[in-house]
């Protein structure tokens, strides 16, 4: 009898699963071309553009007032922090300063935006391998956030409340004092997600060793933010090139060494710790003044090239603009964490399973609107 | 009760009334349990739950099964229609069938054979059938993995809920399930076997969990990595088949364990021994005192990834159980049991 | 190392490299497409510069050159610094790869083919990423027309 195969007529085909665009796992309309072998995943090919809106050519028409507004729709979970990136680089290029009152708002509003969105992939995440519960907790904590920003520019998701040159208006009355008792609430609750999730057998069994990144390739594939610190690389844009407030307080930057889907997790957890230090520092000498410097109302950038890293929650955001000295950009290029975090997904999930693959992907915390833009 | 028969009678009218009874009662028991799983997934997760229909949102699921049963049957064109219909009977007939056994109180048991816990065991396998013909004959492929995966694991956690069974059955030395409920009456049995009925009952928990395929073993849907898994094809009352199935082989799963383990309708020391009817409501409140457990599993615990689920069966659960037979034996041969 | 100590050092390399900061805030170095991947190769492995991060990569249309902008961050000293290709040739334009330099290049460089059209040679999936295959022109290019779904004021 013939025992090789190799040498038999049986014909042997690749098994190709298609994985979205509509799945629970992918968190949007990512599409995954999976080759697998059994449960052995043997390549995963990314198929992108389900919400490609074309920002970077709507920017090109608008002006950058209204590209403010596009940003919001990048990475909605750091709606903020978009913003700030497109005020900052106006900012810069028309060498405005910003009241220090608007930068430590800023800078509250930011943490507080990483949280939530922390908050978010720390529930989906539980529920991505499984654990349903995780879901609820996450959302009961945003929750508080989002009330926050509401009751201060009204708005919950898109949040919209930077303009070049300072805020929208000034903060809510409250904001003060229910920043404080979320914070307050909050410190008690990360222990609670520690109970619920990470000290779980099962848990630490699915999430350690899986998704190996080195050091290396995390900085080959571009990665950054959590993903990239979890392999050890250094590289929050907070630490190395402070914006905002940031310059002003101390904080930790979140670091492991392991490379693997439970470092990541673990990095999230330490940041949100390190954000509700940040605000702290902050939260009671927002200094008196005004909310916003008067800009013209049609804002003409100088001829030239202006470029903006700003740390969302997901990592750095670039924002590069070209302008020709007229209202609208030449050309306007958003680098968006997500879309480098994702280009390392075939080279982590290769060699595991399909349950490792989901694991690994809920550690890279993908937005799809921001990879697609 | 009335419904105490005597197989031997054969009287065809009084089987098609119990087999309407059981089927009325289980039908209406299965929706309940769905209802209380939603309640249970509520308070584990800050919510209130179904509270609109009915008083409390108790016919929340009667609803559920009226929009079920009024749904179009929607399945694939390439589909194995004669299997792909077939599927989801398999899996419901095998979960009712096993309910004939059980003696629910002294005199309400339909059918009383002297290889109860042997039927059992093979009824209960018989589902997995179902669950591979439904994922193999709907033609898709996150169907098909999810069979894969059922097959493998009840394959697996078969011989875990098996043989923790037979330790308990070297202590009884009958599989009758009214005798094995007889010699409960000098203790349960979990008393009475002490280390080694405590391991196996762990055991037993953990692959009966298993073979139900509920979290956190739920490999056969596993949401997030194959959609719904082998019931992605199915919709309307087909697919409430499988839905009603999962949750009376939860029960079936409570139910033989509070048999085996925790002495059936007895209740503890005697206190209720003069009014047997009452037996119901203590196998009942045991019964779901273990589904309780099984959904406190489901809505805390994350999924193992597939290779776990296996190595956990057989490299810690099936070793253990063989020890934990070998442990029993001793135990019953030298007499060391606990006697009340 | 500051812009003027990489420029020293820069410059011996490769001939026709032209240098400039007017206009931004990081140096920038135009480069011939010939000499491209040549000048990458050494801007990664040169220890002094070791520029392994690159971060950004932009399609640009000046209207008329086609060509992209690469953003380099170096892990280690922490300098930055923008490196231009461009070619005149708008029906065919193409550029040698930097995939093999920098991993994250694999990704940028489809995206940057599916807007601008813009090949990259020896690339190992040169395909569009995120418009569907059959598309047809490449939307980031300013002489792109499509009457149905462009609204401009």
């Amino acid at each position: 009898m013939d025992t090789n195969i190799a040498n038999s007529n049986l014909k042997s085909e690749d098994y190709f699963i298609n994985m979205g665009p509509q799945h629970p796992a992918t968190h949007g309309v990512l599409r995954l071309l999976l080759t697998i072998d059994g449960e052995i995943i043997k390549k995963v090919e990314p198929d992108l553009g389900y919400i490609h809106r074309s920002i970077e050519k709507m920017s090109e028409r608008d002006s950058y007032q209204q590209i403010v507004h596009l940003t919001d729709r990048m990475d909605y979970l750091s709606s903020h922090i978009n913003n700030e990136a497109v005020c900052l680089t106006v900012e810069n290029a028309l060498e405005i300063e910003v009241p220090e009152r608007v930068k430590v708002i800023r800078t509250i509003i930011g943490e507080l935006t990483r949280i939530a969105s922390h908050c978010l992939w720390w529930g989906v995440m539980g529920m991505d391998v499984g654990a349903l519960t995780t879901y609820f907790y996450g959302f009961r904590d945003r929750e508080m956030i989002n009330d926050i920003f509401e009751e201060t520019c009204g708005a919950r998701l898109t949040m919209n409340y930077n303009i070049p040159g300072g805020l929208m208006f000034d903060i809510h009355p409250n904001f003060v004092k229910r920043t404080k008792e979320f914070v307050a609430h909050f410190k008690t609750k990360i222990p609670e997600y520690d109970k619920l999730l990470t000290g779980n057998v099962i848990f630490q069994k699915r999430m350690k060793g899986v998704g190996i990144l080195s050091k290396e390739d995390a900085i080959s594939f571009g990665a950054s933010g959590p993903v990239a610190r979890g392999s050890g690389y250094s590289c929050d844009v907070r630490k190395y090139y402070p914006y905002s407030a940031l310059d002003k307080v101390t904080f930790n930057e979140a670091l492991k060494t392991d490379g693997d889907s439970l470092a990541r997790y673990e990095v999230r957890i330490q940041e949100m710790w390190e954000s509700l230090s940040i605000i702290e520092q902050l939260i009671d000498n927002i200094p008196e003044g005004d909310y916003k410097v008067a800009t013209k109302a049609v804002i003409k950038l100088p001829k030239g090239e202006f470029y903006q890293k700003v740390e969302t929650a997901r990592g750095e955001l670039g924002v590069f603009i070209n302008s020709t000295g007229t209202k609208n950009p030449y050309r306007l290029k958003f680098r968006s964490p997500g879309f480098s975090n994702l280009s390392l997904l075939n080279h982590i999930a290769v060699g595991g399973k399909i349950g490792d693959l989901v694991a690994s992907m809920a550690t890279l915390d993908l937005v799809i609107p921001d990879i697609d833009r | 009760m009335i419904l105490s028969i005597n197989i031997v009678e054969n009287d065809i009218f009084n089987m098609l009334l119990i087999a309407a009874i059981y089927l009325g009662i289980f039908s209406v028991a299965g929706l309940f349990l769905v209802l209380l799983e939603r309640k249970v997934a509520a308070w584990f997760q800050l919510r209130l739950g179904p509270n609109r229909v009915g008083p409390w949102g108790l016919l929340q699921t009667m609803a559920d099964a009226l929009k079920l049963v009024s749904k179009e049957l929607t399945g694939t064109i390439k589909a194995d229609k004669f299997l792909y219909n077939l599927a989801p009977y398999f899996v419901i007939i095998s979960s009712l069938m096993a309910l004939a056994v059980f003696p629910f109180t002294q005199e309400f048991q339909a059918f009383d054979i002297n290889i109860g816990i042997f039927f059992l065991i093979a009824i209960s396998s018989i589902g997995v059938i179902g669950i591979l013909l439904g994922g193999w004959a709907s033609n898709n492929k996150f169907a098909l993995i999810g069979a894969m995966r059922s097959g493998v694991q009840t394959i697996s956690y078969e011989l875990s809920v098996g043989l923790s069974l037979v330790t308990m059955v070297l202590l009884t030395g009958t599989l009758q399930l009214s005798e094995i409920i007889e010699v409960q009456k000098s203790g349960w049995l979990i008393v009475q076997g002490h280390i080694p009925a405590i391991i196996a009952f762990m055991i037993y928990m953990i692959a009966g969990t298993a073979e139900t395929n509920r979290a956190p073993f739920d490999m056969v849907e596993a949401e997030s990595e194959l959609g719904a898994g082998f019931h992605t094809e199915y919709s309307g009352m087909k697919f409430a088949y499988f839905f009603l199935a999962e949750f009376i082989n939860m029960f079936i799963i409570a139910a033989i364990g509070t048999t085996v383990f925790f002495g059936g309708w007895l209740s503890p020391f005697g206190i209720t021994e003069s009014i047997p009817w009452l037996g119901i409501f203590w196998f009942l409140g045991k019964t779901f005192a273990l589904v309780f457990l099984m959904m406190w599993f489901r809505w805390t615990f994350p999924r193992l990834r597939v290779d776990q689920l296996l190595t956990l069966e057989w490299k810690y659960l099936l070793p253990l159980n063989l020890l934990n037979i070998v442990l029993m034996a001793l135990i019953v041969w030298l007499g060391l049991t606990i006697q009340i | 190392m500051t812009n003027e100590a990489l420029q020293n050092l820069i410059n011996g390399w490769i001939p026709l490299l032209e240098f400039t900061e007017e206009g931004s805030q990081f140096l920038n170095i135009s480069v011939k497409p010939e000499h491209f991947h040549q000048l990458m190769e050494q801007l990664k492995s040169n220890s002094e510069t070791n520029f392994d991060y690159l971060f950004c990569v932009t399609g640009m249309d000046w209207g008329k050159d086609l060509g992209v902008i690469y953003h380099l961050e170096s892990t280690t000293h922490r300098h930055i610094i923008v490196v231009k290709v461009k070619t005149e040739d708008r029906e065919n334009p193409t550029f040698d790869t930097v995939s093999d330099i920098w991993k994250t290049a694999e990704f940028h460089e489809r995206e940057v083919f599916d807007f601008f059209g813009i090949k990259f040679n020896n690339h190992p999936n040169m395909e569009r990423l995120f418009l569907t295959d059959e598309w047809e022109g490449f939307p980031l290019r300013k002489d792109y027309v499509d009457e149905v779904n462009m609204v401009i004021k």
